[in-house]
């Protein structure tokens, strides 16, 4: 698509302009000005709130700031790169920790965001069908995502409760799945609890992307499909799945990039000092900083996270478009 | 376009420049002004059974002041959970409250920060002098050898509540003087779903102060005569592994309670579930969860042998609350009259009877309603055989990564994993290397 600059309305309507003059200058600055000048107030803005505490994050990475100079931050001894290389020394606790984290981030990430994936375009893809209760259903899978996040993941800490929590009341009391009342929120099972949560509260808004996807797709191309023989799953196959994957593209990439990063969920159901097994990166680096006072390591575990993050999402976004572009022709 | 990039440029100096004059805020006005004498803003930690609660047993106490001096205080309960949290916030961005309450156990750390009013002489001529207070609590204000950096508001200490009638069916005629009994006594009670003994093994504060009194009692300290943790010697191993052992291996204390963290060991304590709980000044809270005074009975904690008191074991810390003042108020005089008054002895006198804790005000001690029988145990206690935790500024890091590797046994020994000295070794190991390093 080409945009090509038009004239405005009155400037056209001018009788014998021939060349630009002033008047026409002015106008044409201010057409081009504009556009920025009506960004700029959302650009201070961003910079106010994003990039300059990433710069002073990046700063305070290189200080050995702790709970003396917190004050005053400007004046804490720089460090170099030492809380750099003590995050990432993995023989040593600190940096063993941090790698540990790491991992059970990454396999909580992709179970979390393949987990609401999935169960979002199933759930998206049968409310296409008109049924009694669809508008109801849809409402209803909506809850988990229109709920406060506190008000939500408290109810889940509460329900994970081994003595009178809901879950053990159901799996063992009732169903009789388990021989002794299991540990929820504490130990190895804590990972599943984590996990559970981040689902229920994730899939509805990939269930709402997916949906709104779907709109998109021609109907006639099913009903060629059909009358060319093609089944439901073929349909899906090939003509859902391809025409849903622009959306997929960024639906996979927020995802993970919230569920990489997520704070409230662990933090609510564990307070401050995580289990191991459910250690994700977000409150790892919350500890290491604001629990334990160590601000410049946090930083520095902080400025390698946001780096992970950029080369992950620049390679999906080259692998992802590279994969469209080639779809396309 | 390249406006534009100028423009950008322009507004991160102007913004960094901003947010680095913001940081470096109360540096200017060190020592407070008095530009804003009519208000003062007040972050009482949650001392009753509920923020609820504090703030209507609070709020008339305010109303007195501010019938006597004209000024508004904006009272603002803090839950525990948030409240270090909170002070750092304020430390960090110098917008906080005028005066606040501390734990008394991060007077050191929060007194590295710089942001608290140093309690010099001239300032405790203002409340009346420092030899108002007991020295335990002052002991218990900031690093040794400086000036307080905070003054002691309500002071309590550790004490052994036992369930009167739990002990009686078990047929136990009293409570456990030392560990041996309460383990034997133990046995006795945990079956058919009660249990002895309640801890609270989620939370990592709750988790160090039990440790550290073991570790008083096995003769270590967790930090070495120059303040360096010194997590892994023999006593300090020895402490948390007893402290975890009372679940792991004399299965004394409910593989539950190693989920709770929100104080539910009350709650059981009410029930008849656990027979007995460590604590700190549970009158009110047991009442509030329906439990009458005559129901329960309260002992001092108990020991490796002989009996706690002066030169035979330490048996609590000196625990409390302490009230301190932001260096960079705008209300200077307010805050400190505030401070008096709050430490009158009259206050001193409604505030501890009501949160059941005790006045570190000597003169308001003599008050009759200090010495009911429990009382009277933590009045012994603190007189005689409590310690301060370390005064070291890296107290708050310590609570965290020593409560936490406790925190982390506890769940193993609830999966029923082994619980050994060398796993208990290589937790604190572990919460050691997490320190910082200066």
């Amino acid at each position: 698509m080409t945009v090509t600059a038009q004239p405005a309305v009155g400037e056209e309507a001018l009788p014998g302009a021939t060349g630009p003059t002033p008047r026409r200058r002015t106008g044409r600055v201010r057409r081009i000005a504009l556009p920025y000048l009506l960004l700029l107030p959302a650009l201070l803005l961003e910079l106010l709130v994003h990039l300059v505490p990433m710069v002073i994050g990046i700063v305070m990475s290189f200080k050995e700031l702790t709970q003396f100079y917190i004050r005053d931050w400007g004046a804490a001894p720089w460090a170099g790169f030492d809380n750099y290389s003590l995050s990432v020394d993995f023989d040593a606790p600190v940096g063993e920790a941090l790698l540990h984290s790491f991992f059970v981030t990454c396999a909580f990430t992709v179970l979390s965001v393949g987990l609401c994936w999935l169960l979002g375009t199933v759930a998206a893809v049968y409310m296409q069908e008109t049924f009694r209760g669809r508008g109801f259903l849809r409402a209803v899978f909506l809850i988990p995502y229109a709920l406060p996040v506190y008000a939500a993941v408290i109810t889940w800490a509460f329900m994970f409760q081994r003595d009178n929590g809901l879950v053990n009341h159901v799996l063992h009391d009732q169903l009789g799945l388990t021989d002794s009342p299991s540990f929820w929120l504490i130990g190895d099972n804590s990972f599943v609890a984590l996990l559970v949560v981040s689902v229920w509260k994730g899939w509805p808004f990939a269930f709402l992307i997916v949906m709104a996807g779907l709109q998109n797709i021609p109907k006639e191309l099913y009903e060629a499909a059909a009358i060319d023989g093609a089944g439901m799953v073929q349909q899906i196959r090939r003509i859902t799945l391809p025409s849903l994957r622009p959306v997929n593209q960024v639906l996979v990439l927020v995802l993970f990039l919230w569920t990489f990063n997520d704070f409230n969920t662990p933090y609510v159901l564990f307070g401050q000092a995580a289990p191991e097994a459910a250690d994700l990166i977000s409150i790892h680096i919350y500890q290491s900083s604001f629990v334990t006072w160590n601000f410049g390591t946090g930083s520095a575990m902080s400025v390698m996270l946001l780096l992970f993050l950029l080369v992950v999402t620049g390679i999906y976004l080259v692998l992802t478009s590279r994969g469209r572009r080639a779809a396309d022709v | 376009m390249r406006r534009t990039r100028a423009a950008a440029a322009s507004a991160v100096t102007v913004s960094m420049l901003a947010a680095v004059t913001a940081c470096g805020g109360g540096s200017s006005t060190d020592g407070g002004s008095n530009d804003s004498p009519k208000t003062l803003t007040y972050w009482a930690s949650n001392q009753g059974p509920s923020i609820e609660a504090d703030k209507k047993i609070l709020t008339p106490e305010l109303k007195k002041f501010e019938k006597d001096t004209g000024i508004k205080v904006k009272l603002e309960v803090i839950p525990w959970s948030d409240l270090l949290n909170r002070i750092l916030a304020a430390t960090t961005s110098g917008q906080g409250p005028d005066v606040l309450n501390i734990g008394n156990t991060w007077s050191a750390s929060l007194q590295a920060t710089g942001a608290l009013l140093p309690w010099d002489a001239k300032n405790f001529d203002k409340i009346g002098g420092k030899d108002r207070f007991v020295e335990s609590a002052l002991g218990s204000a900031g690093a040794t050898g400086s000036d307080p950096a905070a003054v002691p508001l309500y002071s309590m200490a550790y004490a052994l509540y036992y369930n009167k009638k739990m002990f009686a069916d078990a047929g136990i005629s009293g409570p456990p003087a030392t560990w041996d009994d309460l383990v034997a006594d133990g046995k006795k009670i945990s079956k058919d779903g009660k249990w002895a003994l309640a801890a609270e093994g989620s939370n990592p504060s709750e988790n160090i102060h039990h440790v550290f009194v073991l570790g008083k009692q096995h003769g270590a300290d967790f930090f070495d005569a120059d303040g360096k943790p010194d997590f892994t010697s023999d006593g300090a191993v020895a402490a948390v592994k007893q402290y975890v052992d009372l679940m792991a291996k004399d299965k004394v204390v409910a593989p539950g309670n190693a989920e709770y963290a929100q104080n539910q060991s009350l709650q059981d304590f009410a029930k008849d579930k656990t027979a007995m709980v460590l604590w700190q000044t549970a009158a009110t809270t047991l009442e509030a969860h329906g439990m009458s005074d005559d129901e329960w009975g309260v002992a001092p904690v108990p020991v490796q042998s002989g009996s706690p008191g002066a030169d035979t074991a330490v048996n609590s810390m000196v625990a409390g609350i302490n009230l301190a003042v932001f260096k960079n108020t705008d209300n200077i005089d307010g805050a400190l009259k505030f401070v008096k008054f709050m430490t009158s002895d009259a206050e001193q006198k409604t505030l501890n009877k009501t949160y059941g804790s005790i006045p570190p005000v000597t003169a308001a001690q003599e008050d009759p309603a200090f010495s009911t029988p429990a009382l009277k145990v933590i009045r012994d206690t603190l007189a005689k055989s409590a310690a301060p935790l370390p005064q070291v500024p890296n107290e708050s890091q310590f609570e965290t990564a020593v409560g936490t590797a406790v925190k982390e046994l506890f769940a193993d020994a609830a999966a029923g994993r082994p619980v050994t000295t060398a796993s208990v070794k290589e937790k604190l190991s572990e919460a050691q290397q997490q320190m910082p390093k200066k």
